[in-house]
């Protein structure tokens, strides 16, 4: 039965990322502003839009061309950018790097931090401390990302001199020199993804705080601390496993203001300038590869949670 | 005359008996703490100058009125000048129109989408809802910055295509809650009794589902709104939200961003409007929702 639903659950996946590849597709080549009249610009006249339409392949139609594409995106093929003429492959690659890195980075530091905290909080609720965790981590979702750069660049760049405001890479950095490179922007992704999984994993331990086996352990005299270790966590794992993917697939946007901000080489930098300059294989191309990986990330949260439940595990 | 009157005074003395009777749910009444009073009363601050900004403003959002650029205050200039030596007091109070203008718009729009949608889904279910939440599970399978930013490489930038593209993809949202309200309230007793008494489809939407809908419906606006705030701004932080000249507070604190390294706090009061705002409408909605609840582990403390 677990099988079953976890294949079943992966087939959702796939078909999940068919229908993403086709909002993209839809998105940014059937919508009005059509290539060849951002190519041509002013010069368009009807005859060399309709030439270069053909040399395109856009008087194909739209369900014709989305398989061409698909099937070029499946073999690696993404395409060559518009400006320049440059292969995609070619300006993706070693971004798409940079990116991963700084995303493996932060989901190390704050996953153990976040699940720590959250629980520290849930299991004295209403001391200061839960009430700073609280009231800060509230006000840390509620605010723009770019908000928290740009006080952390006033207060660790401007006003201390700790840290560069700008992520420069030249690419021969040594050890030391790229982590105050990489700190700013870690440093930020860092407070935005764990706000949000602190709260979860608080909420989450309290609401199964509340369910009738809970009441009863408290009736028969356990100790609080054992209750939530013994009784909560586990039950908590599959909310808490949820959490930590969703919310790494917050990186995603997290990702794009934070290398705009500190001018991070990075796959999201590309993207905002491939939308900049409307250069769609490119915007296409990005798009694809962090879609398809929050699709995955969120395919991973839920296997995960059929996996950590125990009634599916041993079905009567 | 004097007769009709005690009759009306008669039927209204009942009608007050009617209210006190036990079986009547105690009226609902929203008790906010401090910090719930002060959010209050920083989004009505928000509000107002939202409505009446342009005629309180110092100066005029476009006006490069200031002797220098990335000046601290000075005379009249009470929060210095921005990267154009414009007035950034000035620049705040004529964003707010833009940003929280724009944002309650966009939310407004993304409500009539989802609840239409969400209600009709409900009450019709069949092949109507599958339809429906078919589409809306493939978008919200997206983070919405994508689906942004994918939209606006299509579309370009204007105020009329964000205010689209926001209200279309926070409609989602709201067509999930609408949807699932919807059908709670579809299998009521009260639903039950109408239909048999014969009432029309819409009027038990009317009279029915929306009235109990509203309430979860009207905190969860809340929270939209402060995503829509964030989306817009953030598009706009990348600069592909709101175009120059016009002010905005996300734009406003890209383009003082280089001011920053010499100090000067042009970016940094726009971002805290922002923040002001969405901190204080969470902190509102976080305050009503604590209330509604209670469970064991809050009593335990």
């Amino acid at each position: 039965m677990m099988t079953q639903m976890v294949l079943r659950r992966i087939g959702i996946g796939f078909a999940t990322l068919i229908v993403v590849s086709i909002i993209v597709f839809i998105g940014t080549s059937v919508l009005p502003g059509d290539v060849a009249q951002i190519i041509l610009g002013q010069s368009a006249t009807p005859e060399t839009l309709a030439q270069l339409r053909s040399e395109l392949g856009l008087d194909r139609p739209g369900y014709i061309r989305y398989f061409l594409w698909l099937g070029d995106m499946v073999s690696g093929d993404l395409g060559t950018s518009k400006a320049g003429g440059a292969s995609i492959v070619s300006l993706i690659d070693g971004r798409l790097g940079n990116t991963m890195m700084m995303a493996a980075i932060v989901a190390f530091i704050s996953i153990p931090l976040s699940v720590i905290l959250g629980l520290w909080a849930a299991m004295h609720p209403g001391t200061w401390l839960d009430r700073v965790i609280t009231f800060g981590t509230l006000s840390t979702i509620s605010v723009p990302e770019f908000f928290i750069a740009t006080i952390l660049v006033l207060v660790l760049a401007v006003e201390l001199h700790w840290l560069p405001a700008i992520a420069y890479m030249s690419g021969d950095e040594t050890g030391l020199e790229l982590l105050r490179a990489l700190a700013m922007p870690l440093i930020t992704l860092v407070i935005v993804v764990s706000a949000q999984m602190i709260r979860m994993t608080r909420a989450g331990i309290l609401n199964v705080m509340s369910s009738p086996y809970i009441e009863m352990a408290i009736l028969k005299g356990v100790p609080r601390r054992r209750i939530i270790l013994r009784h909560a966590l586990l039950n908590a794992i599959g909310p808490i496993v949820n959490v930590i993917a969703l919310n790494l697939a917050y990186l995603v946007s997290g990702v794009v203001i934070v290398e705009t901000i500190f001018a991070y080489p990075g796959l999201a930098k590309l993207m905002i300038d491939g939308v900049q300059t409307r250069d769609l294989p490119l915007v296409q191309a990005c798009a694809m590869i962090f879609c398809g990986t929050y699709v995955v990330l969120i395919l991973i949260a839920d296997v995960a949670s059929i996996l950590s439940n125990p009634r599916l595990r041993h079905p009567k | 005359m004097t007769e009709n009157k005690t009759k009306e005074e008669e039927v209204l003395a009942k009608l007050d008996t009617f209210d006190e009777l036990p079986d009547a749910p105690p009226k609902r009444r929203i008790k906010l703490s401090w910090i719930g009073k002060l959010s209050v009363a920083v989004v009505v601050f928000w509000m107002i100058i939202v409505i009446i900004g342009p005629s309180i403003a110092p100066y005029h959002e476009m006006d490069m009125e200031g002797e220098d650029s990335f000046l601290d205050a000075y005379d009249n200039f009470y929060l210095g000048t921005d990267y154009l030596g414009r007035d950034t007091l000035s620049r705040i109070i004529f964003g707010a129109r833009n940003t929280i203008g724009i944002s309650i718009l966009a939310t407004l729009l993304a409500y009539c989408i989802g609840i239409t949608l969400g209600i009709a889904a409900a009450v019709r279910g069949g092949w109507v809802d599958m339809g429906i939440s078919r589409i809306n599970d493939a978008i919200l399978a997206l983070p919405s910055i994508m689906l942004g930013l994918i939209a606006i490489a299509a579309l370009g930038s204007s105020i009329p295509i964000l205010i689209g593209i926001a209200s279309v993809i926070y409609a989602t949202s709201v067509f999930r809650i609408a949807r699932a309200l919807g059908q709670d309230i579809m299998v009521q007793d009260y639903v039950e009794a109408a239909k048999a008494r014969g009432e029309g489809l819409w009027w038990i939407i009317k009279s029915e589902v929306l009235p109990n809908a509203a309430m979860p419906l009207a905190t969860d606006f809340g929270l939209r709104l402060v995503f829509v705030v964030l989306f817009i701004s953030s598009l706009s932080f990348l600069g592909l939200g709101i175009q120059p000249p016009a002010s905005d507070w996300g734009s406003m604190v890209r383009e003082n961003l280089q001011g920053l390294t010499y100090g000067s706090y042009a970016s940094i009061w726009p971002a805290c409007a922002i923040a002001t705002f969405t901190i204080a409408i969470n902190l509102i909605v976080d305050d009503i929702s604590a209330k509604s609840g209670g469970s064991l582990a809050k009593k335990m403390v």
